[in-house]
């Protein structure tokens, strides 16, 4: 009996990486605690919210205000794109960057027609990737996550490389297998690449703090400072590519 | 035995609230959290059988990860120190362990700080090896082990002093 339960624990320790689908914030327990409670502490830090959303009010208005002036304009904004792109507005729950593998959870689920595999977003960058959904909500793996993998790029070339995260620090992640030959220098910015079909081109990422060679010297690792402040974040967009089945269907073909 | 069953099913909620709600915001210096639900396991009387016992820590790790994203790595610390408890209580407080008249109101100081000590750090090692899972990164592990264990035995002795003066 001892032993049964020790060999219990570890069958579920040893699928902790494919995350079993029951033990999940996501369910209708753990969900409605966060939910009530964020209910209350969403008022603690409105001020800043606010001032967030406020900023971000005023980036959009003096974009639509300027559009015609500066029609052919060649400013990206993360906010812009073509109609394949819909957006869903939600709120973060449940906070988490102190671990190795952080995941939060959010407000909306399949009922709001959320998924796997959509891209989360807030208003100064990116957040993470949506992996299990129920009814009413739904967790994120978050890029402070050292199994998540997202294409990323420099926004002034199109050299791009894959943004992990060492589990170090909240403020910075990792972007390796820039190769050798591009230019980078600090205060570069960083914005995702569009080649996974879950982010647009052009979400804004972060600037470049530092750079080395890897030990093979022939890619770059680039520490990122994130634009987020991952530990202060409430309002995030959940972003749906319409094309993606096609995309997927195309690439499985070949 | 009833008022003794719920209140530990009181003491089982509480902590599990406590612990979700406050204490996994604290991460002081951005990764320092107490994980004082283990007090749970520290107080459960000691006549009780072991595989209530153990089923019970199951429980209550589960629990947490389950509020946490973890998978099963809090489950897993918690069914092991609930197996090798005999063994720190034989270590912890001697002779008294063996006559089986222990109560955590009368025993001395020295020895409940040892017990909890231990309960903590090897709880402690378990959780952060399972959760960062890779040899190269032991000073990582022990790093957050050392300091969170502090912390949490710093907060177990506050509590148990605190709440065993209000039951006398």
């Amino acid at each position: 009996m001892l032993l049964f339960c020790v060999s219990l624990v570890f069958t579920i320790q040893s699928h902790s990486y494919h995350k079993s689908k029951f033990i999940n914030s996501a369910n209708f327990l753990t969900g409605g605690v966060y939910n009530s409670v964020n209910n209350v502490s969403s008022y603690f830090n409105l001020k800043s919210q606010n001032q967030l959303l406020a900023e971000e009010n005023k980036r959009l208005r003096s974009i639509l205000h300027n559009s015609e002036v500066e029609i052919d304009s060649i400013f990206i904004d993360s906010l812009t794109f073509g109609e394949s792109y819909r957006f869903f507005s939600s709120n973060i729950i449940k906070n988490s960057y102190s671990l190795n593998n952080n995941i939060l959870t959010l407000n909306k689920g399949t009922n709001d027609s959320i998924k796997q595999d959509f891209g989360v977003i807030s208003s100064k960058g990116i957040i993470g990737i949506i992996d299990k959904t129920s009814r009413n909500y739904s967790t994120v793996i978050s890029i402070l996550n050292t199994t998540s993998r997202i294409s990323a790029q420099l926004k002034k070339t199109n050299h791009f490389g894959t943004l992990t995260w060492n589990g170090k620090d909240p403020k910075f992640t990792q972007l390796i297998d820039i190769p050798k030959i591009s230019p980078v220098s600090i205060g570069d910015t960083i914005i995702t690449s569009g080649r996974s079909s879950i982010f647009p081109k052009g979400v804004r990422v972060g600037v470049i703090e530092d750079f080395k060679l890897d030990q093979a010297e022939n890619y770059y690792e680039i520490n990122v400072r994130l634009f987020n402040d991952m530990t202060n974040i409430e309002h995030v967009y959940i972003i749906e590519n319409a094309d993606k089945q096609e995309i997927t269907n195309l690439l499985s073909n070949n | 035995m009833n008022s003794i069953f719920s209140v530990h099913t009181i003491r089982f909620i509480t902590l599990v609230f406590i612990q979700v709600l406050i204490l996994n915001h604290i991460n002081f210096f951005g990764y320092i959290n107490p994980y004082i639900y283990i007090l749970f396991i520290g107080l459960f009387p000691i006549k009780n059988n072991r595989i209530a016992l153990i089923l019970l820590s199951f429980l209550l790790g589960l629990t947490i990860d389950l509020f946490l994203d973890t998978g099963g790595i809090h489950a897993a610390a918690c069914v092991f120190i609930a197996y090798i408890r005999p063994i720190i209580l034989k270590f912890s407080f001697g002779t008294i362990y063996e006559h089986q008249t222990i109560r955590f109101n009368t025993v001395e100081f020295g020895s409940k700080l040892t017990y909890f000590t231990l309960l903590t750090v090897l709880h402690h090692i378990v959780l952060f090896s399972l959760e960062i899972f890779s040899i190269s990164n032991i000073i990582l592990i022990l790093q957050k082990t050392l300091f969170s264990s502090i912390f949490t035995i710093l907060l177990s002795v506050i509590v148990t002093i605190i709440f065993s003066k209000e039951s006398k």
